[in-house]
């Protein structure tokens, strides 16, 4: 299959960086995705959230093919994810993912954790590499830990050299997993600072996150997922003032008190 | 006064205070104490008193080529000795680069050497060994060699990777020196024994069976069941078969197996069949350490975009091998000893010169002596490597906590 196929009959302006259509997934007999549809267009900053164990997580895993969807097909950037390992590759290099307990390489300091993909994927030079982190070190608020191991960094400075890792890569699109509920509360907002600068610079963003004021303020649509399907999708505004579904209602009532 | 300025209270103990608290605290104690102080006292007065007593050390002084190098030509010698000095350039040249693992071994290899000349040159023990003066001069020569290397590696401050390419050649040079090659006359390895067979039997084995056992440890986690079970197969398959019967199958079997003009000789026999077999417990440690790994340190390695090669590489394995450090130590320091079931296919390393030099007529009545000897070369060698294994950890297991 060739690489650089573009999503068929799909008008132009529909065409996504990220497309998903009629997703299905199951673990065993548990039908956990049931028929996701979902485009991101290039530059968007898209909230996912909903109750646990809708499928948040398993959705947005199988954008970067961490889990195999069974039904369905994923476009990233034009790529149809496939078992095509080569389309695995090309479309992994193009999205960088932040994990709920940052998966920080603990042998490693932080400078080696940023630099560790730049040097053994990209083949950039050693020095290239460092200079290059720096300065995502720099853009996280970080440069002072560099040479500190994962294990003597807190919460929030290890999720902020995950994402610097993340972006070392240079990707055009980045996936959150709820980047920030693994955090104390007092963490949660250099993160938060983090991604909202972050969303300032046109990077294509996906975030599972329940952290509503960030929502509010940075992302331009919002997905509602129930029971493995996106019930409502809508600009924050929309969401938050007048939701249509029952469900949603509920659901935000119940996280704003 | 505010509760942050108080001094700590003191902690400091008198050597009399620290007696009676800790060995005569109450009437069992004290008990406890006089009986296990006496039995001490017996033991080092009875052997202690045999050793420098009544012990014929000079069997083991007579005798002492044969316990280093068996019935290696004497005209040869200066290859071996030329090798010691070459590793023990290398080694202090690692300990000026790499830092405190190597320094360790450094410090051990040269007090080592220093110990040894030291026993051997004073009385009362010293005097009764031989062939003394050129085995001194080379000790000493050695040990001092580690240091100028040392000396010199700070000075000139040679690339790590330099230093990576010269361990790495110094596996074919050790070979092409001990077994000879090109202009240096062939030493048959029928020759080779004692000591220096021990030593080179377990470091072979341990510089082979440790790659192959990662590999069969990652081939038993594969993706592809014809990897899996070729892998889950050789090792426990091998896990259920004593090393005896390897060493006995490897020198019989693999004979009549090959072709004819094949011959590979005994001691390669012993070598593959000790690698064989001790590769399969590698393979199991390394699993489990591999069990450690959580799966998002996969998952982060893969979202970055590493093939399971990289992710093997440069972020599971260096994880999973740090964790199964003192249980490989652990197996290697079994390896070690392990080498003297070669005796059994007729190869002389130190337990099987020891029990031929009992077998000659001047040595009868030597036996303690000779079973004494071998003890502790075999007690130094692992003590040592077991010292080296707690450096190791303590160093490597920096970012690990
Ligand atoms: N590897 C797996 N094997 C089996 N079941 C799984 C696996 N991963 C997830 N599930 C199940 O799939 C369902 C969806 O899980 P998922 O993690 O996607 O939910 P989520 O919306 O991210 O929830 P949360 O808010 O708790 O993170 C859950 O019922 C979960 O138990
Ligand atoms: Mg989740």
């Amino acid at each position: 299959m060739n690489a650089e196929r573009p999503a068929p009959d799909v008008p132009e302006a529909e065409r996504g960086i990220i497309v998903a259509r009629d997703v299905h997934k199951w673990f065993g007999s548990l039908h956990v995705l049931r028929g996701i549809d979902l485009t991101v267009q290039a530059g968007e900053v898209v909230v996912i959230f909903g109750a646990s164990g809708s499928g948040k997580s398993t959705f947005i895993r199988t954008i970067n093919r961490l889990e195999e969807h069974q039904q369905g097909e994923i476009f990233v950037d034009g790529i149809e994810l496939t078992n095509d390992i080569r389309n695995i590759a090309a479309v992994r290099s193009e999205i960088g993912m932040v994990f709920q307990s940052f998966n920080l390489f603990p042998h490693l300091t932080a400078l080696q954790n940023v630099t560790l993909a730049p040097v053994r994927v990209r083949r950039w030079s050693r020095d290239r590499a460092e200079q290059a982190a720096m300065e995502l070190l720099i853009r996280v608020g970080i440069p002072e830990q560099a040479h500190k191991y994962p294990a003597q960094l807190s919460g929030g400075q290890q999720q902020r050299v995950a994402i610097a890792r993340a972006l070392a890569m240079q990707p055009k699109i980045m996936l959150f997993d709820e980047p920030t509920s693994a955090l104390d509360p007092e963490m949660i907002n250099e993160v938060l600072e983090v991604m909202r600068e972050l969303a300032g610079t046109g990077i294509t963003m996906l975030c599972v996150t329940h952290e509503m004021g960030f929502a509010r303020a940075v992302a331009n649509r919002m997905a509602f997922f129930d029971h493995g399907q996106i019930v409502e999708e809508g600009p924050p505004a929309q969401i938050f003032e007048a939701p249509e579904h029952e469900r949603t209602k509920r659901f935000l009532a119940q996280i704003l008190h | 006064m505010s509760i942050e300025t108080m001094a700590p209270p003191s902690t400091a103990v008198t050597p009399l205070e620290w007696m009676r608290r800790n060995l005569f605290s109450s009437i069992a104690s004290s008990l406890t104490t006089g009986l296990i102080g006496g039995l001490l006292i017996w033991l080092a007065v009875n052997v202690g008193g045999w050793a420098i007593g009544e012990a014929r050390w000079e069997v083991v002084g007579n005798n002492l080529r044969l316990f280093l190098v068996g019935q290696y030509p004497a005209t040869e010698a200066w290859r071996l000795w030329l090798n010691l000095a070459v590793l023990s350039v290398m080694t202090g040249l690692s300990a000026a680069v790499f830092g405190s693992t190597t320094r360790t071994l450094a410090v051990s290899t040269s007090a080592l050497q220093l110990l040894l000349a030291l026993l051997i040159v004073p009385s009362p023990l010293g005097t009764l060994i031989p062939p003394t003066t050129s085995l001194v001069l080379g000790l000493l020569g050695n040990a001092a060699g580690v240091w100028a290397a040392f000396v010199a590696g700070r000075l000139l401050g040679p690339p790590r990777r330099w230093l990576m390419i010269g361990w790495l050649l110094t596996i074919p040079l050790t070979f092409v020196l001990v077994s000879g090659f090109g202009p240096l006359p062939e030493v048959r390895s029928t020759l080779w024994g004692g000591l220096l067979l021990t030593v080179l039997l377990a470091a072979v084995g341990i510089v082979l069976s440790f790659p192959l056992g990662v590999l069969l440890a990652l081939g038993r986690r594969s993706g592809l069941p014809a990897v899996r079970v070729l892998s889950t197969a050789y090792i426990e398959i091998i896990r259920g078969v004593p090393l005896v019967t390897i060493l006995f199958m490897a020198d019989i079997m693999l004979p009549l197996l090959l072709p004819g003009e094949f011959r590979i000789d005994r001691v390669a026999r012993a070598m593959g069949g000790i690698t064989l077999f001790s590769a399969a417990y590698v393979a199991e440690n390394v699993r489990g350490g591999l069990q450690a790994i959580p799966m998002g340190q996969y998952e982060a390695a893969h979202a970055l975009g590493l093939g399971s090669l990289a992710t093997n590489l440069f972020v599971v394995l260096p994880q999973a091998l740090r964790s199964v450090i003192p249980a490989n130590v652990g197996l290697f320091i079994s390896l070690l000893k392990d080498t003297t079931l070669v005796t059994i296919v007729g190869l002389l390393e130190l337990l099987g010169i020891g029990r031929a030099i009992l077998a000659q007529p001047q040595s009868l009545g030597a036996h303690l002596e000779v079973y004494v000897f071998i003890a502790a070369a075999f007690f130094v060698l692992c003590y040592a490597m077991s010292q080296a294994s707690y450096r190791l950890e303590r160093t490597m297991g920096l970012g690990s906590r």
